[in-house]
């Protein structure tokens, strides 16, 4: 798998800075909140932190997993309820879990190719108000009690109605074409990779603990802004200890080598993000700090259905091709974001890189990739400990390691990689 | 928070009532808004001996499109309509037998003063007096204009402005001021002004347009209401508060085009998160507005430290260290800055209940003379003000006897609103304000606590 060494781009995107409201687990802080509602206090928040009140951006780009009906203009709709100039234009994208990630990479390349100079990249998601369906039997006997012209014909649809159509189809956080939850899926790869619980458990602490440590030394202080009460994550435990997490029971999995337990995999999670980027011109003719580059970024998808790879393994795919177009391996990394949709999703990552034969046969390369330096991994805690809103999972660590770059000084490199549905994933490269 | 009383006591039916019972009539105060001329009507403008401001101030108004009349006599001659303002350049005393000259001018020019005017009495500090009987004389303009405050009805206030030898290019401003609908809630006081180097007069609707305003606790109450009228003096205003306060402090931004920064100001890195985010964002800051403030009320026997602890770091401390910070800092704070610490009545006063606060609220009195001359030194100034009674969130949770009788308390018969002590602020941090230096300024509707 021979990549092509890559163009020098005219020019790189800038990561200005961010803004997320707290995550909050489904059905509590937020429980009440649309999506529109969490992206658009979301852009208002980074509208307030950068002063960007009737200025016209080039693009904002955002997206949800879950969508309403009426959500079909999502991130436009949200514009036009911010302060934004209502002439900034908007445009939606979903990916599953990579939604966030990917529309940071297309408003970044926009603005390297000099189509735009400045936009906003987003991602929300709620779990809570999340759209409920009928069944197709009851939806086709509703459409045609619309096309109805008579009330004979209105009576006649009303009649076919059965009992049994009336239970809602509730959307499932399950596979369309396996049936298994994202969880099982997670439990077969951690298996397969012998993922132990400790492990899992220890990556979990770590993250509670990072994050709760970042919070108390002011580092959200310009990347969240509160929302309906909440100024931290909810999921957040900071208390949170192996012994304690040892005690839970596993959700995912059976049997003896079960590990999953809710507190080591992420819990639904409503939230949203999102992200300032801009050209270099831009941000200094706007008097706004520049805390990084998007270098480049690369996506991958497996065949989780029949090709015998793991659903949530597509980053492990896309990394060797984004370091080998740029001349880097995987150690030349002074941060390393790798999203925790699970822990043992992280763990089994690592462990494929640092495979011979797994390197070998499935990513096509001479030798493994190799370890990483665990104390830079996730240094101001994931998923894990903020939970994941899936679409704003992106835009909370392009910005967080945007910052932690920035803090870090110039010519510091951070990786990103985040697993998605569908068998995808999506990985970038952000330097300072 | 609509004043009920006061509405009722203007409204036909309510007017009769407390008439007849005798009952207080709070006025609709003045207010500026922009566009608005200085005064609503003429300006009479008089002196006691032979004063040296007579003639700058007549020249200020008439530039200001005030008309200016002659003095309204004894018997009773008067001169067209009613005046909107009464001005005594009492810089001419020697003893207190010039006093009388005083009360001639100012006897039947305030009979004829129309509802909301302004009386204004410039005088030099009795401390530079060359002798006792011209000291008592200049301290007697103390008492006058106290009790001229106490007497005057109908939103009507008297201040006075000691304006020492050498100091008269800094009148402007203050004149300015105490005559305009800014100065609504300030009634009764006295302050100095010194003398400085005063930039050429700035666009009188916009004076701060081009500075950066810091504005500390600017996520509600009197900090918003300073964050919004700084914006509408032309600044752009960085609204800072805790981070849990996040949400409203971006909404205060939003509505005024500011920025919002989330920051604990107690915090012992955040005087330089301060700076380095000025430098990064705004190349500096012209006028810092130190308003966070928060109340932890015991009685002092029953105050644990936590309480105490608290409000000293944030009311006192924080001020202290990010001002020091800011003065360190090479290039930060603009040459020609301007500092406004929050006070308040309770730091002039006492009150029962708030030994921490009103300690606190004293130390910044102290702080902000005691650093005048430093600032005087870069051609910046360092001033205080203190509110008395202003009607926000925290006094309508009050009970309502306690919040009646706070609020009617002083000459004005009313609450101060946030506005009040925001335009006060934003009046200190002009550069036509230069003079004004180490003042603390009472925003209190001449308060009867602490007077």
């Amino acid at each position: 798998m021979a990549a092509p060494t890559r163009p020098t781009p005219a020019r790189r995107a800038a990561i200005v800075g961010g803004n997320r409201i707290p995550f909050a687990r489904s059905n509590s802080a937020y429980a009440q909140a649309s999506n529109q509602d969490m992206l658009t206090a979301t852009i208002d928040g980074l509208v307030a932190r950068f002063g960007l009140q009737g200025k016209q951006l080039g693009e904002v780009v955002a997206g949800a997993v879950l969508k309403h009906a009426r959500d079909f203009n999502l991130t436009r709709e949200s514009v036009l309820g911010s302060r934004l100039s209502a002439t900034t234009p908007a445009y939606d994208v979903q990916q599953a879990c990579g939604t966030g990630l990917e529309a940071a990479i297309l408003v970044a390349n926009k603005i390297a190719l000099g189509q735009i100079e400045s936009g906003i990249a987003g991602g929300v998601d709620t779990t809570s108000d999340a759209p409920l369906a009928v069944s197709d039997d009851l939806r086709r006997v509703l459409i045609g009690l619309n096309n109805a012209k008579t009330v004979q014909d209105r009576l006649k649809a009303l009649g076919r109605i059965r009992p049994g159509m009336i239970a809602p189809e509730i959307p499932r956080n399950a596979e369309p074409r396996t049936g298994l939850a994202m969880g099982e899926h997670a439990a077969i790869t951690a298996k397969e990779w012998q993922i132990g619980r400790e492990e899992q458990d220890e990556l979990a602490v770590a993250s509670h603990r990072n994050m709760a440590a970042a919070y108390d030394r002011g580092f959200f202080d310009d990347l969240v802004t509160p929302f309906l009460g909440l100024s931290r994550d909810n999921n957040l435990r900071p208390e949170s200890s192996v012994e304690k997490l040892a005690t839970l029971k596993p959700v995912f999995g059976r049997g003896e080598g079960a590990t999953m337990t809710a507190g080591n995999s992420t819990p639904l999670t409503d939230g949203a993000s999102t992200v300032l980027l801009g050209s270099d011109e831009w941000a200094a003719e706007n008097g706004l700090p520049v805390l990084a580059h998007l270098v480049d970024a690369q996506t991958a998808a497996v065949d989780y259905v029949h090709g015998g790879e793991g659903l949530l393994m597509a980053p492990v795919y896309a990394m060797p091709v984004m370091l080998a177009r740029n001349g880097l391996s995987l150690q030349d990394f002074d941060f390393y974001e790798i999203h925790e949709a699970f822990a043992s999703t992280v763990l089994s990552s690592l462990k494929a890189w640092e495979d011979e034969d797994f390197c070998k046969t499935r990513l096509g390369l001479d030798r493994p990739l190799g370890s990483i330096d665990r104390s830079k991994l996730n240094v101001n805690g994931s998923s894990l400990a903020a939970g994941h809103p899936f679409a704003a999972t992106g835009g909370r660590i392009v910005a967080q390691l945007a910052k932690q770059l920035h803090e870090a000084g110039p010519g510091k490199r951070g990786l990103i990689s985040v697993c998605a549905a569908g068998g995808q994933g999506v990985v970038a490269i952000l330097e300072s | 928070m609509s004043d009920w009383y006061r509405d009722f006591a203007n409204s036909g039916f309510g007017t009769t009532i407390t008439r007849n019972l005798g009952l207080p009539r709070p006025a609709v105060l003045r207010r500026y808004e922009p566009g608005q001329p200085l005064l609503p009507g003429p300006a009479v403008v008089g002196s006691a001996g032979e004063g040296r401001l007579r003639d700058a101030v007549t020249e200020l108004l008439r530039a200001e499109g005030v008309h200016v009349q002659s003095p309204v006599t004894a018997d009773g001659a008067t001169d067209g309509e009613k005046p909107a303002a009464v001005i005594l350049d009492a810089t001419g005393l020697r003893t207190p037998a010039d006093l009388a000259s005083a009360h001639d001018f100012l006897s039947p020019a305030v009979k004829r003063l129309r509802a909301t005017g302004r009386v204004l009495i410039l005088a030099d500090p009795p401390s530079d007096a060359a002798s006792p009987a011209q000291a008592a004389a200049r301290q007697a303009l103390d008492g006058l204009v106290r009790s001229i405050a106490k007497e005057l009805r109908n939103g009507s206030t008297a201040n006075l402005v000691h304006v020492p030898e050498g100091a008269e290019g800094s009148i402007a401003s203050p004149v300015r001021f105490f005559l305009s609908g800014r100065s609504a809630y300030v009634d009764g006081q006295v302050m100095s002004v010194a003398a400085a180097d005063i930039p050429a007069a700035a666009d009188d609707e916009r004076p701060l347009a081009g500075k950066v305003a810091v504005v500390t606790g600017a996520a509600r109450g009197i900090g918003a209401a300073i964050a919004k009228v700084m914006a509408r003096d032309g600044a752009h205003v960085v609204a800072v508060d805790i981070p849990a306060a996040g949400d409203t402090l971006a909404e205060v931004a939003n509505e005024i085009g500011g920025t919002a920064l989330q920051l604990d100001i107690t915090a012992d890195d955040a005087p330089q998160r301060l700076i380095e985010h000025l430098r990064e964002r705004h190349g500096g800051a012209d006028v810092v507005v130190h308003n966070a403030g928060i109340t932890r009320d015991k009685l002092l026997v029953n105050m644990d430290a936590a309480r105490w602890n608290s409000v000293m770091a944030v009311n006192l401390q924080a001020q202290l260290d990010i001002t020091q910070a800011l003065l360190d800092a090479e290039g930060v704070l603009k040459p020609d800055a301007r500092v406004v610490c929050v006070s308040s009545q309770s730091g002039i006063a006492g009150n029962r209940g708030q030994t921490n606060y009103a300690a606190s609220k004293a130390g910044v009195i102290g702080m902000v003379r005691a650093w005048a001359p430093t600032f005087a030194e870069r051609g910046a100034t360092i001033n205080a003000v203190a509110p008395g009674f202003i009607v926000t969130e925290m006094t309508a949770k009050m009970p309502f006897g306690t919040r009646e009788v706070g609020s009617r308390i002083n000459s004005l018969q009313q609450g101060g609103l946030p506005v009040d002590v925001a335009e006060t602020i934003a009046w200190l941090s002009q550069p036509g304000s230069a003079g004004v230096n180490g003042q603390t300024v009472r925003v209190c509707g001449q308060s009867m606590l602490g007077a």
